[in-house]
């Protein structure tokens, strides 16, 4: 199955109601830690979310989350250790300053900031792991799909 | 062209239960580059992995995707299969379709379609992963300890009774910490200099033991197995190798009237002094701030002022001039063994709300002292000469009162945590106080009795029932000196009734804090400690001495409060974990480090101001004749730890990090 026709398969005209799909950029040592405690503790979420692992939150270059929207995402959760807590000392406190930059980009860009959730989520936080999943897919779901990528493709000859 | 093989697991029915896992294969079995798709009930069991080894051989697979439980769980197990097939490990990955999917969805559907997009996103990944091997760093087998208390001293012994040389470093005149303080411990009132000054002497003539005491850790360079430690000796004043420890130095110090720390401020010392007749090694330091030598030309005056001690010393030790000096120790691995200091209420200041206790004027009433002082006072060698005597008058006290939880366990103090070895050590001041005043009542105002240990609470028993001390449930809400009495109103939860009395002396069982200057030394080390300035294990469970930087570990009570035996118990375990370290000529590592470009680096380092490691350097490229043509950043593998950070931070894109490239993530996120 071509990527493109996997898109067309879950376009939200298939589902009954707009199911987003949420991209989510986590760190390997708190917040995939977390939730695979989310898994062991059997916390139930929706299931919307695909992760993609890094070593670190510092790791996440904006272009992955840009790639992301472009690729279809309707949201993305960005998240990794508590600041204090990060594995490699102070990544997350990079992250956290990238990550405050990126939003006055997208606010300038006319990308609702409310598809985008930075979050800390340490290897504890299983609980945490499962609200903060279902809270931005509400909350994405609430904005509808981001077509404007699509449409500025359409656009553009 | 890609050979990829995906193997989809059942897990039992953990997986398979929500999973359609025979969809899962079989959709991934039409991916391009996918070449050999299958599920299987247990893919960890021996026949699991053999389907794996198989399939690499009979398939000739370039990569390996196993779609399964969490990478933490098992990425080792197929890794190590797939290396036993004869191909790189590192080519292969795990998709996480249990504990990030069947264990948290209940729709068959939307699981099966998750794990498919899953596993199609790290199949994409696996396709540009490349081949990697382990890096391979050298190690000294030697460590470093820092902290002379019973745990540092432990941990020395141990490490160097194994076979390996051990730095001990410890920034008092002497070795032996608080144990040394101490009259007799818990539960077996056997005197604690008995004990201990044994292995403070074999740990001083130990010869694989080089011992640096009045020296503090001034900065550490390096990673695992290669750490490079600066220690700074500070001026003792004193030769080491000449003096002979004879003390006619301190005999003729004119400056006699100053408050022992040994003793808790309760006895006196001189300004050259040993801190305590058993101190190890018997060398006295002088205090520069209380000599009248150092005082006299600190005030610019240029008259020789006092000097007898250097005129009494028959072997010309004493030297004034001395420097601090700075030297440099290589070590493999480093213990941290700062141990504690006690609550001080009436002067801890350093945050406001450790301020409080006014209500006890500690400090202020006379008579009213902490657990260290009752120590010095019940001990043998302490001011007393072991006699239970008021500091004031010198009286002998009839009656003494015991407050418990003095900070521990009062957020409001700024101390949430209990401090674990009060309970212990009030119930043996109690037993000491009445083998020594056998007409004298003790009176323990406590919160709850936590007496957890082999021993303990048939401890705390005895001193109820056969020594007498009466213990009341409830706080103390002041005291104050009415004549020659304290007086002390409370309340008794219990009976619900308020209580006011009378005692001669009141001993406060303050909390445990960390030592001033832990968040210092841990920025030293980059390890990561509390909100309190303890230092924080790596697993509070799983792995309780190490820290979160490798080849760093933690002994005693600068991890949290603990008492000797779990402080000693805590040592020997750090000594054979770095036992282990040091058993090996080599030190193997996961090989996902930075690399640099060269061809595009344009040398604006931003990767090296982001980096918390300093593993970034400055490489000067060259031509043929040695001309310096341009300057471009470099990582050193040894030191990387693989964040990540400084990639993200690339303007020109420079960097890659081998497993997580670039081209890794982006096809996974195109696969998404």
């Amino acid at each position: 199955m071509s990527t493109a026709t996997a898109i067309e398969n879950k376009s939200p005209a298939s589902a009954g109601r707009f199911e987003p799909r949420i991209a989510a950029f986590v760190c390997n040592w708190c917040t995939y830690t977390g939730a695979d405690l989310a898994g062991t503790s059997r916390v139930q979420m929706m299931p919307n979310v695909r992760m993609v692992r890094l070593p670190c939150t510092g790791r996440i270059d904006t272009a992955f989350i840009i790639k992301a929207f472009e690729r279809g995402a309707d949201g993305v959760i960005v998240s990794g250790c508590h600041p204090g807590d990060c594995h490699y000392s102070e990544g997350n406190y990079h992250a956290r300053r990238r990550f405050a930059m990126f939003k006055e980009l997208m606010n300038f860009m006319g990308i609702d900031e409310r598809r985008v959730t930075f979050s800390w989520v340490s290897a504890s936080e299983g609980r945490k792991w499962g609200d903060v999943v279902d809270e931005t897919i509400e909350r994405v779901r609430a904005l509808g799909p981001f077509d404007d990528y699509k449409t500025l493709l359409e656009e553009t000859p | 062209m890609s050979r990829i093989g995906v193997f989809v697991c059942h897990c039992g029915e953990n997986i398979a239960r929500t999973v359609d896992t025979a969809a899962v294969a079989q959709e991934c079995g039409k991916l391009p580059g996918v070449i050999h798709s299958v599920d299987y009930k247990y893919m960890c069991s021996d026949p699991g992995q053999l389907m794996v080894k198989q399939a690499i051989a009979e398939h000739k697979l370039t990569g390996v995707v196993v779609a399964a439980c969490s990478p933490h769980m098992h990425e080792k197990t197929f890794r190590r299969a797939t290396a036993g097939a004869g191909l790189n490990p590192f080519l292969c990955e795990m998709a996480n379709v249990r504990e990030h999917c069947s264990w948290i969805h209940e729709s068959r559907t939307a699981a099966t379609e998750k794990a498919i997009d899953a596993t199609r996103m790290i199949v994409e990944k696996v396709k540009r992963n490349a081949p990697l091997s382990p890096i391979h760093i050298p190690v000294t087998r030697r460590a470093l300890v820092i902290g002379g208390g019973i745990a540092g001293i432990q941990a020395a012994l141990d490490i160097a009774d194994g076979g390996r040389e051990v730095v001990l470093v410890e920034k008092e005149p002497s070795i032996g910490g608080h144990m040394s303080q101490l009259s007799e411990t818990f539960p077996t009132l056997d005197c604690s200099q008995c004990i201990l000054t044994p292995r403070m002497v074999e740990a001083f003539q130990h010869p694989r033991i080089k011992l640096y005491t009045y020296s503090e850790v001034e900065s550490v360079d390096g990673y695992i197995g290669n750490f490079k430690v600066t220690i700074r000796k500070k001026a003792r004043s004193v030769d080491e190798a000449n003096c002979n420890g004879c003390g006619a130095c301190q005999a003729v110090c004119p400056n006699k009237k100053i408050p022992s720390e040994f003793d808790a401020g309760l006895g006196k010392r001189s300004a050259i002094y040993v801190p305590f007749p058993q101190a190890v090694p018997n060398i006295p330091v002088i205090d520069r701030e209380r000599c009248s030598y150092f005082r006299a030309k600190a005030k610019g005056s240029t008259k020789v002022v006092c000097g007898k001690c250097a005129e009494a010393c028959g072997k010309g030790a004493v030297h004034f001039d001395q420097q601090d000096t700075l030297v440099t120790e290589d070590v493999g691995a480093i213990v941290v063994a700062t141990g504690y200091r006690l609550y001080d209420i009436g002067k801890d200041q350093d945050s406001e709300l450790l301020k409080g206790y006014g209500e006890y004027g500690y400090g202020t009433v006379p008579d009213v002292i902490d657990g260290m002082q009752f120590e010095r006072l019940a001990s043998a060698s302490g001011p007393t000469a072991g006699k239970i005597l008021r500091p004031s008058d010198g009286k002998e006290p009839t009656s003494v009162v015991f407050l418990q939880c003095i900070g521990s366990r009062d957020p409001s103090k700024g101390i949430e945590y209990c401090s674990k070895i009060c309970c212990m050590y009030v119930a043996k001041h109690t037993m000491l106080y009445k083998h020594k005043v056998h007409h004298g009542q003790a009176t323990v105002f406590y919160m709850d009795i936590r007496a957890a240990g082999k021993g303990y609470d048939e401890f705390t028993r005895r001193a109820i029932e056969e020594d007498g001390a009466r213990y009341v449930r409830g706080r103390v809400s002041r005291l104050y000196r009415d004549g020659e009495v304290i007086k002390i109103l409370g309340f008794d939860t219990l009976s619900g009734e308020p209580i006011e009395m009378d005692a001669d002396m009141v001993v406060l069982a303050t909390a445990m804090r960390p030592q001033a200057g832990m968040a210092e030394l841990a920025q030293k080390l980059s390890v990561s400690y509390d909100k309190h300035g303890f230092i924080n294990e790596a697993h509070p469970k799983l792995r309780p001495v190490e820290t979160n930087t490798a080849g760093v570990f933690v002994a005693g009570a600068c991890q949290s409060p603990r008492d000797i035996p779990d402080s000693v118990a805590m040592a020997s375990a750090t000594a054979s974990k770095i036992l282990g370290l040091l058993s090996n000529e080599q030190l193997e590592r996961e090989p996902t480090v930075a690399r640099v470009d060269e061809s595009t680096c344009s040398a604006c380092f931003h990767c090296e101001r982001v980096c918390a490691y300093g593993a970034v350097e400055h490489k000067d490229i060259r031509d043929r004749s040695g001309n310096l043509v341009r300057v471009v950043a470099s990582v050193n593998k040894g030191v990387c730890q693989g964040c990540g950070t400084c990639l993200a931070t690339c303007p020109s894109k420079s960097l890659e990090l081998d497993g997580f490239t670039d081209a890794q993530i982006h096809a996974a996120i195109m696969a998404f």
